[in-house]
């Protein structure tokens, strides 16, 4: 099956996506590495190569995780499906 | 893997995998110079900087160390060096010396540029005529001091081609080689994940230490959260939005089995084989030129959006994933690990596919970046000239 996305952990609250052209609505295929299981989402933003999309609600304050680690803070509510990235989540440190 | 290639024994036992003729010049006054001897004699090759006057302290030691270090690079196989005045000039000399490699200093000072060009130049062909006689002869991987440092990374670089880094790392430290990262700030976020790897208290201190004096010129000088300039633009173009996530992307390259044996001042070459850690800038260029400058002879840079960089003295084998990039600039890629985003490949067979061509450029295949004529010499400054 081809991937749209992926995910390094299945406790991230992120993906990636490696396809171009995605669009808002269209329903997406990603694989979680690290347990090996697939998963599919509905995205509500056009998500442009690379970028990422929140496979959960995130409220301002809310830590988000990739690599199973923290990445930084979320500064706008970012809902599931959703663009997430510098116009919404910041580095807590510096 | 292969584990043979064909390199250069120099005559302090080390094995490089290029054979230059620098022409090094000690100051930015002696440029003009040195890139006339290059142009005169075939087979060399300038290295224009633009520094070395009124350099003081700590910097001045860097300086030194930099540029000796770049000419005892086992890459290199003769060095001339001139400088605007004798003294300072000799002390590049010397120190390139101790390797036992041919090296000649010329001054520019009561000689003038046209007699010191032309006694640089009779002196450059000998060295030319004397190297093209050199030939490879069958080394092992064991002897190779291989460094990495990634640029204009994206999300694909910690999903891909940094884990395919760290792969081959792993496979190298198993067969005994030299390995080395650096890129101190763009640890931060995962720099617990570094200590855990040092070998003992001992090299956790010191990576601590290096750490935290890099976080303070951050702290010291920062007008914003450094978005923009660390991650940079094309970090973020390229999807990747803080330094948290950006440096654990990075960590990936040093893989999963090496422990961190030792770290580095800047421009000092480790005493045994296994990982170590060297403070450096995370800008490509200066951290690559630190490498050189460390007797490192191979050079693994995964890049997401395509940083383009080059070295004079160590040839960067550049590997991508992103499928934008490759189709868009595929001329400056040595491998394309892509299949990995697609499952077409797995990790350990990314890895080989690096180490294989981490083999061919020892054997004298050209990169990219050297087709390309990258030849970025950028020496790290640590503050203002007196």
């Amino acid at each position: 099956m081809a991937i749209d996305f992926l995910v390094h952990e299945a406790a991230d609250g992120v993906g990636v996506v490696v396809v171009e052209g995605l669009k808002a609505n269209q329903e997406i295929t990603g694989w979680v590495m690290k347990e090996d299981q697939t998963v599919k989402i509905k995205i509500i933003s056009d998500i442009p190569i690379g970028h990422k999309l929140a496979l959960k609600d995130f409220s301002a304050g809310d830590t988000v995780f990739k690599y199973n680690t923290d990445i930084g803070k979320v500064v706008a509510p970012i809902k599931k499906g959703e663009h997430l990235h510098v116009h919404n989540v910041k580095t807590k440190r510096w | 893997m292969q584990t043979k290639f064909f390199g250069y024994r120099r005559e302090n036992g080390r094995v490089g995998i290029r054979n230059h003729v620098v022409i090094l010049p000690l100051d930015d006054l002696s440029n003009a110079a040195c890139e006339a001897v290059a142009n005169n004699v075939q087979g060399t090759m300038a290295l224009p900087h633009a520094y070395g006057r009124l350099q003081f302290g700590e910097d001045l030691d860097l300086y030194f160390r930099t540029l000796i270090g770049t000419g005892c690079n086992p890459n290199v196989a003769a060095v001339v060096v001139i400088g605007i005045e004798p003294q300072w000039t000799s002390r590049i000399v010397e120190g390139i010396a101790k390797t036992g490699k041919p090296v000649v200093g010329f001054a520019i000072e009561q000689n003038g540029q046209y007699n010191t060009i032309c006694s640089a130049s009779r002196k450059a062909q000998e060295f030319v005529q004397m190297a093209t006689e050199y030939q490879r002869t069958e080394c092992d991987v064991s002897e190779l001091w291989v460094s990495t440092k990634c640029g204009e990374s994206d999300t694909t670089s910690g999903i891909a081609t940094n884990p395919t880094v760290g792969n081959a790392y792993d496979k190298l430290y198993e067969k005994g080689s030299t390995l080395l990262f650096g890129e101190t700030t763009e640890l931060t976020g995962g720099e617990h994940l570094v200590l855990e790897r040092c070998i003992n208290d001992a090299v956790r201190k010191d990576f601590q230490f290096y750490f935290d004096r890099y976080a303070k010129v951050v702290d010291d000088h920062k007008t914003s959260d450094l978005s923009d300039s660390q991650p940079t633009k094309g970090n973020i173009e390229g999807g990747l939005t803080t330094i948290e996530e950006k440096a654990l992307g990075n960590i990936q390259k040093i893989g999963r089995k090496a422990p961190v044996v030792g770290c580095l001042e800047k421009a000092v070459a480790p005493t045994g084989p296994g990982l170590w850690f060297q403070d450096s800038s995370s800008a490509a260029a200066e951290q690559v030129t630190l490498c050189a400058a460390s007797g490192f002879v191979v050079h693994l840079f995964p890049t997401g959006q395509g940083n383009i960089i080059g070295n004079p003295i160590l040839p960067v084998i550049k590997l991508c994933s992103n499928p934008r990039t490759l189709r868009t600039m595929s001329e400056h890629f040595d491998v394309n690990v892509s299949g990995l985003l697609r499952r077409e490949i797995n990790m350990d067979q990314a890895g080989d596919m690096l180490l294989e061509m981490m083999i061919r450029t020892a054997n004298g295949r050209m990169t990219a970046a050297e087709v390309l004529n990258h030849r970025e010499f950028i020496i790290t400054r640590l503050y203002e000239s007196a």
